[in-house]
């Protein structure tokens, strides 16, 4: 039996070694003066271990965080619709979720962050079941057709948002949920990200059915599972996470699109072998964005957001121009 | 057995299946024949559970359809449709692993990897068992989903014209070692075919559908006969017998 790269315990050590050194680099890069040799000089209650606490492994976490959960995300949306071309930015789920967040902020300000997440949640739960009805009701599946209903679903519900964010002087704040920025992360301002984390796990312990449930609803009642709790399972996963980058840090647009198809493309679509190498690869993609814009204008910073954007945009369209080739 | 009671299934205010009550699986190979609309497939799938019924009751080995637990159904009766699956990049070997699934839950005991081998083993799929679906021919990926059935360790097995889109030495190779499994291995196959002379030759029992309504079911000497045939397809078709079989003549 032919042994396929990345399925040997050795390449999964590899990816995680390589990924923790991006991390390690990540934590050193930036404008103050935090290197091993100012930590050691100035000890635990120095100001460069101060900063490495309250900012630098802060950022780094939920770089990590965020971009595992988000690339997670969009694997399991492409299992539940059986489109490569979609993720929560391109299903309605990542607009819906900032229309929730814009109307919790204005009808209930004074809300702990974790009441404002669990409303944005329900919202793009709600954008994301819309997606789906939308989908069964089109008679035509062509490939591109899933994301272009998804991203006219988002742009309808981008507008509404947009529209009321935009009477209440609320658009600039609207901007930071929607463009991933992660120059503001502190200690305090990131921690929700592992709600994201730990639903992404729940995702790898039922990795198995979900790949089922990738392979149509007549496959999964063969083998006796219901396909509609695994629906739901999966939906929910992608609208937690969703919901909890956009209220932390912001959406991360196309990681959840190129990532997983990077790993389909190398290892296959079998969820237990593909989770962890898609956590990996999407944590390290946005530790190495985050770099470039942290060094291409250095002491500036470029958003995360648009680096990721213009590097996704690309992959995106190379994906797609790949596959009506093997189409025709 | 399968057992249908009165069986009914509508579409709108046409009854696509119009109660039906037919017992089903008896040892070897049923074939489901009939026109376009006959409901055929609406029958097969109601009874994978695939559709719901409107009314009547199906049971397999007494056990309720629409009640039984998923999983313990799932044992006792696998369910393959023509559907393409070309979307997910699994391999050979992984797709038959979740025939497994009912048994263990998703955990791999070695006696689930014994059953994985032997499926692979049965339908000579050892050499591609690491490729993925999407590398293979239309004939490999058909017997990568038998094999999948195969460890699912069924008694009963139904496939939905599993011909279909295979050209013609495939259909004969696919319409063997489905003989073979119902001789060597037990199994008691269901199927629904278009091809009426591959169902004459390797059938035990052939169950012709007209308009929702089984028209007649019996051996294949008595269905593919130039009088139900005119029924069934409206169609004056002769049948002539070779090497035993009745085959019908219906391309002049």
């Amino acid at each position: 039996m032919i042994r396929r790269i990345g399925a040997t315990p050795a390449a999964v050590v590899a990816g995680v070694a390589l990924t923790a050194a991006l991390a390690l680099v990540s934590v050193f890069v930036g404008v103050a003066d935090v290197t091993p040799g100012s930590l050691l000089r100035g000890g635990s209650d120095g100001e460069a271990a101060l900063l490495l606490a309250a900012s630098r492994l802060p950022r780094t976490i939920a770089l990590v965080l965020a971009g595992a959960a988000s690339a997670i995300a969009g694997l399991i949306m492409q299992m539940l619709v059986r489109n490569r071309f979609v993720e929560p930015s391109t299903t309605g789920t990542t607009e819906a979720a900032a229309l929730g967040l814009l109307v919790v902020t204005v009808t209930a300000p004074g809300l702990p962050l974790t009441g404002k997440m669990a409303v944005a949640i329900g919202f793009a739960l709600v954008g994301t079941v819309l997606f789906l009805l939308l989908l069964r009701r089109l008679p035509v599946r062509t490939v591109v057709l899933a994301p272009l209903v998804g991203i006219m679903l988002g742009s309808v519900i981008g507008a509404v948002t947009t529209f009321f964010a935009y009477r209440l002087d609320l658009l600039q704040t609207l901007d930071t949920w929607l463009t991933g920025d992660f120059s503001g992360v502190l200690r305090g301002r990131y921690e929700l990200l592992w709600v994201a984390f730990a639903a992404t796990a729940a995702a790898w312990v039922a990795a198995d059915r979900l790949t089922v449930a990738g392979l149509g609803r007549e496959f999964t009642t063969n083998l006796g599972m219901r396909y509609g709790r695994l629906l739901a399972l999966g939906v929910t996963v992608v609208a937690t996470v969703a919901s909890v980058v956009v209220v932390t840090v912001g959406a991360i647009p196309f990681l959840g699109l190129i990532v997983p198809n990077i790993v389909s493309l190398l290892l296959g679509d079998n969820a237990r072998r593909t989770i962890p190498w898609v956590a990996v690869v999407g944590a390290a993609f946005v530790l190495v964005c985050d770099l470039i814009g942290r060094v291409l204008r250095y002491p500036y910073e470029i958003p995360l957001g648009v680096v990721v954007g213009v590097v996704g945009a690309a992959v995106f369209l190379y994906l797609l121009l790949r596959s009506s080739e093997r189409a025709h | 057995m399968i057992v249908l009671q009165s069986v009914t299934k509508r579409y709108a205010d046409t009854a696509v299946v119009d109660d039906v009550s037919i017992e089903l699986g008896h040892p070897g190979i049923t074939s489901v024949i009939g026109a376009n609309g006959a409901g055929k497939s609406t029958l097969l799938s109601m009874i994978g559970r695939l559709l719901q019924v409107d009314s009547g009751t199906i049971t397999v080995d007494g056990l309720d359809v629409t009640t039984t637990r998923g999983a313990l159904l799932a044992r006792r009766l696998a369910v393959l449709r023509q559907d393409n699956h070309l979307t997910a990049r699994l391999t050979v070997r992984d797709l038959v692993a979740f025939g497994r699934f009912p048994h263990g839950r998703g955990r791999l005991r070695p006696s689930d990897q014994e059953a994985i081998d032997r499926a692979i083993d049965y339908l000579d799929l050892d050499p591609v068992g690491g490729r993925f679906l999407d590398e293979l021919s239309g004939g490999q990926r058909q017997r990568a989903f038998l094999a999948m059935t195969l460890a699912q360790d069924t008694e009963y097995l139904l496939l939905d014209e599993p011909l279909n889109s295979l050209d013609l030495r495939h259909c004969v190779q696919t319409m063997r070692l489905l003989r073979r499994a119902a001789d060597d291995l037990g199994k008691r196959i269901v199927l629904v075919l278009h091809d009426i002379n591959f169902a004459a030759a390797y059938s035990d029992r052939i169950v012709a559908m007209r308009a929702g309504r089984i028209h007649v079911a019996g051996k294949p000497t008595e269905v593919i006969t130039t009088g139900v045939l005119r029924q069934v397809y409206g169609l004056d078709i002769a049948v002539a017998e070779f090497g035993g079989h009745p085959m019908a003549i219906y391309h002049l």
